[in-house]
């Protein structure tokens, strides 16, 4: 891990990232406010999928019981994961009970945190990207830098040349989208029509039910979850929904936030297994992977409301200049800076909280309200608490600045010491590397010659 | 109508001529300003940067050093949001403190210069003072205001975060720097400070012509 400073500095430099990225964003945002603002009760259905997400939260064990009764029930398996190596360890397992040398994949963050893809391909499984983006990235072995279009970061032009590298071999693809998209489904139908075992995530989990249902836009996912013979699904446990009426406000709030469709294209649903229709089996895996260390922090906790919409990146102005890629995380943006660190370990992503300016344009925008920005300062005071040295010269800076401000008498003396390049005040503006980011394309001010309160004693002296 | 002033640690240190401003705009429409002496900072700058504690002691410093006035004026909307998000009432950003508390659009100055505005973060979304501080401009005699691009989209300060992620900072900022020349504005202003130090910082260093100044100095300017 590089951290998120050194990450985007990087990615920075990639202007045909930026150009792209920043171009595909701003597309995305324009549409999202359009259809957003078609919704008369837009803001009472954000309430309403806050409330269903806090009250899953807050019942998740009894919600999570529910739904493996009612799963088992229609006459799919349950398996609980307490890490993303069990989990793998039991897709394979399925995998290798069905003799799979191949199985395709439903686009799925889930199976991408635990880095499915690679433990199976260990196991001599190979696991096959159907979603057009993540094939794209599979293809180009990336990694994926936007949650709902994973290769956001590439342009027309660079797929093209790459599927003629990879999946159209020696062939000359035409230049429109329509060519390009025509190789891809030439080279998945075969697979859908060929390999037996299929693996996808879940939007969401209705406990009551025990229906799953998968969100996607371009009906491979849905060739996944209906030809196969065998349907393994991992499932975050925060994707848990109570009730199936909840469905309904969430099939509202997706889609116009992510994709600004008023209707999702392919609502795939599936209820345990049937007869003559569908996959003949059929395995839940519940995955916790930090997850229940998320859910301990009363103020963190929100970030597992996230139902992955993407519109926070999408408004965000850090994320639409440093593109996915600087947040080394399945979660980028301004939610991945809120996820990843708790899920993972702060220690381990201990930069992140920072990857923001606070500017809310996310917490505007996020369809179940989470306060982002919030969260951003909790964590911060929780890196700082949990990972720093009290004896750090940022603490130590912190704490000399603290007592300045405790006291007027030291303030002003600070003051005065500022104006001289010196003191806790000053050091700020006179120690150059602290401050070289600053000066690399901005002045800094000039420490006037009288201080307002200076100024107001004189006014009334006079 | 009696108001006390909170002038922020920063502009009280960098900028007091927008605390000049302030008091001068106030008194020509009958405000009487006082300044606690005690004051010094509302506690963001610990917050923000991870030393919430500290921070939280600076919000209670701050209510025991304005306690008893009516009513706290302050030219920052940073540091209102800041105080305001930890239970603090009371405290006014001058744009605020002008339209809703006092009533006036009309200042009565005069300002004849080409001026793009700025709407900060923390004033649109945390604040969501919305264009009062625009009603206020286009009351003012001479001034030509013009529209930045993506106006509401952050300057990319941030505090911290412009020295912590100074790279990706300075891409936001570019963009912003793009949108204020392109609209041919002499001036650009804005109910912060911190960004227009931001933005400023670079115009300046650019030798682009173009200075940041900020609102409660252009109100209180006459002929």
């Amino acid at each position: 891990m590089k951290g998120f400073p050194a990450a985007a500095r990087e990615t920075l430099r990639d202007s045909q990232l930026r150009r792209n990225v920043g171009k595909a964003t701003t597309t995305i945002r324009a549409k999202r406010e359009h259809a957003v603002g078609e919704v008369p009760d837009w803001e009472a259905l954000r309430d309403a999928g806050s409330a269903i997400k806090e009250r899953a939260m807050a019942t998740l064990p009894e919600q999570l019981e529910r739904l493996e009764a009612s799963v088992t029930r229609a006459g799919g398996v349950v398996h609980w994961a307490r890490d993303g190596a069990e989990a793998n360890r039991i897709v394979a397992r399925i995998a290798h009970d069905h003799g799979a040398r191949e199985v395709i994949k439903v686009k799925s963050l889930a199976t991408d945190e635990i880095g499915m893809n690679d433990a199976l391909a260990a196991e001599g499984i190979e696991a096959i990207e159907t979603d057009l983006a993540e094939l794209i990235i599979q293809l180009a072995h990336e990694h994926s830098s936007h949650i709902l279009v994973p290769a956001i970061h590439k342009n027309r032009a660079e797929i093209r040349a790459l599927f003629e590298r990879t999946i159209a071999k020696g062939q000359h693809l035409g230049w429109e989208a329509s060519d390009i998209a025509e190789a891809a489904r030439r080279h998945l139908r075969e697979k859908f029509l060929t390999v037996q075992v299929a693996t996808s995530g879940a939007n969401f989990g209705i406990a009551e039910t025990g229906t799953i249902c998968v969100v996607e836009s371009e009906g491979n996912g849905r060739m996944c979850t209906t030809l196969p013979e065998v349907l393994v699904t991992v499932m975050g446990i925060e994707k848990i929904l109570p009730e199936w009426r909840d469905l309904e406000v969430f099939l509202q709030l997706l889609p116009r936030s992510s994709t600004a469709e008023r209707m999702n294209p392919y609502t795939s649903l599936w209820t345990g297994v049937r007869e003559g229709d569908g996959p003949r089996e059929f395995h839940l895996i519940l995955l916790d992977n930090g997850r229940t260390d998320v859910l301990r922090d009363e103020v963190g906790r929100q970030a597992l409301h996230c139902i992955r919409c993407s519109a926070c990146l999408n408004v965000c102005p850090v994320y639409t200049r440093v593109g996915g890629q600087a947040y080394e995380s399945v979660y980028p943006g301004p939610i991945g800076a809120i996820l990843t660190p708790p899920l993972r370990g702060l220690d381990q992503a201990p930069t992140l909280p920072w990857a923001s300016s606070l500017c809310g344009a996310c917490y505007e925008v996020c369809p179940v309200k989470i306060d982002i920005p919030s969260v951003l300062i909790h964590l911060r005071a929780r890196v700082v608490k949990e990972e720093k040295s009290r004896t750090s010269p940022e603490h130590l800076a912190m704490d000399a600045i603290g007592r300045v401000f405790a006291s007027p008498q030291r303030f002003e003396r600070a003051q005065r010491l500022a104006r001289l390049g010196r003191g806790p005040l000053g050091r700020l503006g006179g120690s150059i590397p602290l401050l070289s980011g600053w000066t690399a394309m901005r002045e800094l001010p000039d420490f006037p010659d009288q201080t307002f309160r200076d100024w107001w004693r004189e006014r009334r002296a006079g | 109508m009696r108001a006390a002033l909170f002038i922020t640690c920063f502009n009280d240190t960098l900028f007091p001529g927008t605390g000049k401003a302030v008091v001068e705009l106030l008194e020509r429409l009958g405000v009487q300003i006082e300044f606690p002496e005690a004051q010094t900072c509302c506690g963001q700058w610990h917050t923000n940067s991870g030393y919430a504690d500290d921070g939280d002691a600076l919000v209670e410093r701050f209510k025991r050093v304005f306690d008893g006035y009516e009513a706290v004026v302050s030219p920052s909307a940073s540091c209102v949001a800041h105080l305001r998000g930890h239970g603090v009432d009371r405290v006014f950003e001058l744009t605020e403190f002008l339209v809703d508390v006092l009533g006036v659009e009309d200042v009565g100055a005069v300002y004849p210069h080409r001026v793009a505005y700025h709407s900060t973060c923390h004033s649109l979304r945390l604040l969501k003072i919305g264009d009062r501080p625009l009603r206020l401009l286009r009351a003012v005699q001479g001034l030509d205001l013009v529209e930045l691009e993506d106006a509401a989209e952050c300057c990319g300060f941030g505090g911290v975060f412009a020295v912590k992620n100074a790279d990706t900072s300075m891409a936001m900022l570019s963009d912003k720097l793009r949108h204020v020349l392109d609209t041919g504005a002499e001036v650009c202003t804005s109910a912060d400070n911190s960004c227009l130090m931001h933005i400023g910082g670079a115009l300046k260093r650019q030798r682009t012509g173009v200075r940041t100044v900020h609102l409660a100095e252009i109100l209180a300017a006459r002929e």
